[in-house]
């Protein structure tokens, strides 16, 4: 009986680092998670819809993606974005962050546009207020402008199936 | 007579670029007193890119840009406590390198002085243990003299 206490001891520290280390550390839990939306009153890029602000996000859920045309995951994510956007009817904010316009306008032409709105965040005050420390990081909006997700890093399938029930609740309420 | 002009032109353009580059620089300089805190809160601060760096150390271009905005306020003559509020309500407390004492962090804080006790606990019973298995051990051997006495 005695000798059972080092193999339990044993077991609580593998437990302990099973865990720690299939854990990743640059997935730091957003404290917005829960809470209105932060302010922003930005311009749209290519001008024909003036601007948004903060509180343009209600009535219905959306994604409010952050991406840039110099980032890598951006390109990664891309053509889910587009399924998700063209093909899913998702409607998607986009927040093109520290990105110049030329570079932007290629992007968009040479990969196609997912989004419903993209709103230009060139000196990255919106990033910051909304906790964005590396794009792409993409955020669920509820339709009472609540954060209700985040998901930290290029949107996958995986993560994809982890975001759906957050904005199925408006397709259920939605008249038959 | 034509490049003397071209010169003086050249050199006056430089001379403005670098004051330019000069009033950037030194655009609101900092106090000694607003140069310590700004500089105190910096080395307390984590960049969240490379995120074993403070925010003094990063050369990340988020770590320039939460540089300015700490440097903003510190000049607005914001306290640390609002600065720090500032950066955890958007990133968490994980930006703070001092982690606060609440509830989810108690373990934290306290887990190293339950270690202590435990291995005191441990150490002790397993001194007091062996000390009586020694006194034993005595006893035995005085024992065996006599019976070995006796046979004689």
């Amino acid at each position: 009986m005695r000798y059972l206490i080092p193999v339990g001891v044993l077991a609580v520290l593998v437990a302990v680092f099973w865990v720690g280390l299939h854990r990743d550390p640059r997935e730091i839990p957003s404290p917005l998670i829960g809470k209105t939306a932060p302010a922003f009153d930005l311009p749209a890029i290519d001008g024909a819809d003036g601007r948004m602000t903060n509180k343009d996000l209600r009535g219905h859920a959306r994604l409010v993606n952050f991406f840039a045309s110099w980032c890598a995951g951006c390109q990664e994510e891309h053509p889910f974005l587009m399924h998700l956007g063209r093909e899913d009817g998702v409607e998607i904010i986009g927040m093109d962050y520290k990105d110049a316009g030329p570079d932007y306008q290629g992007w968009i032409k040479q990969r196609g546009n997912p989004y419903r709105v993209v709103l230009a965040d060139s000196e990255g005050q919106t990033g910051i207020d909304w906790g964005v420390y590396g794009v792409p990081e993409t955020f669920v909006v509820d339709a009472r402008g609540t954060i209700v997700y985040k998901q930290i890093g290029a949107m996958t399938p995986e993560a994809w199936d982890k975001i759906k029930p957050f904005l199925a609740p408006v397709a259920a309420a939605a008249p038959q | 007579m034509r490049s003397q002009l071209l010169w003086s032109v050249l050199f006056a353009a430089l001379t403005l670029v670098g004051l330019a580059g000069n009033v950037r620089a030194a655009e609101t300089p900092l106090s000694a007193d607003q140069e310590t805190r700004y500089r105190g809160l910096l080395s307390t601060l984590r960049c969240l890119v490379c995120q074993n760096e403070t925010l003094q150390d990063s050369d990340a271009p988020l770590a320039a840009d939460l540089r300015a905005q700490v440097r903003m306020r510190v000049v607005r003559g914001e306290s640390d406590a609002d600065i720090r509020r500032y950066l955890t309500d958007r990133y968490g407390d994980f930006v703070l390198y001092n982690p606060p004492l609440q509830p989810n962090t108690w373990l934290l804080w306290g887990g190293p002085f339950l270690l202590v006790i435990a291995g005191l606990t441990v150490a002790f019973t397993f001194v007091r243990r062996s000390g009586k298995r020694a006194v034993a051990a005595k006893v035995d051997a005085e024992a065996l003299r006599r019976l070995l006495e006796e046979e004689k």
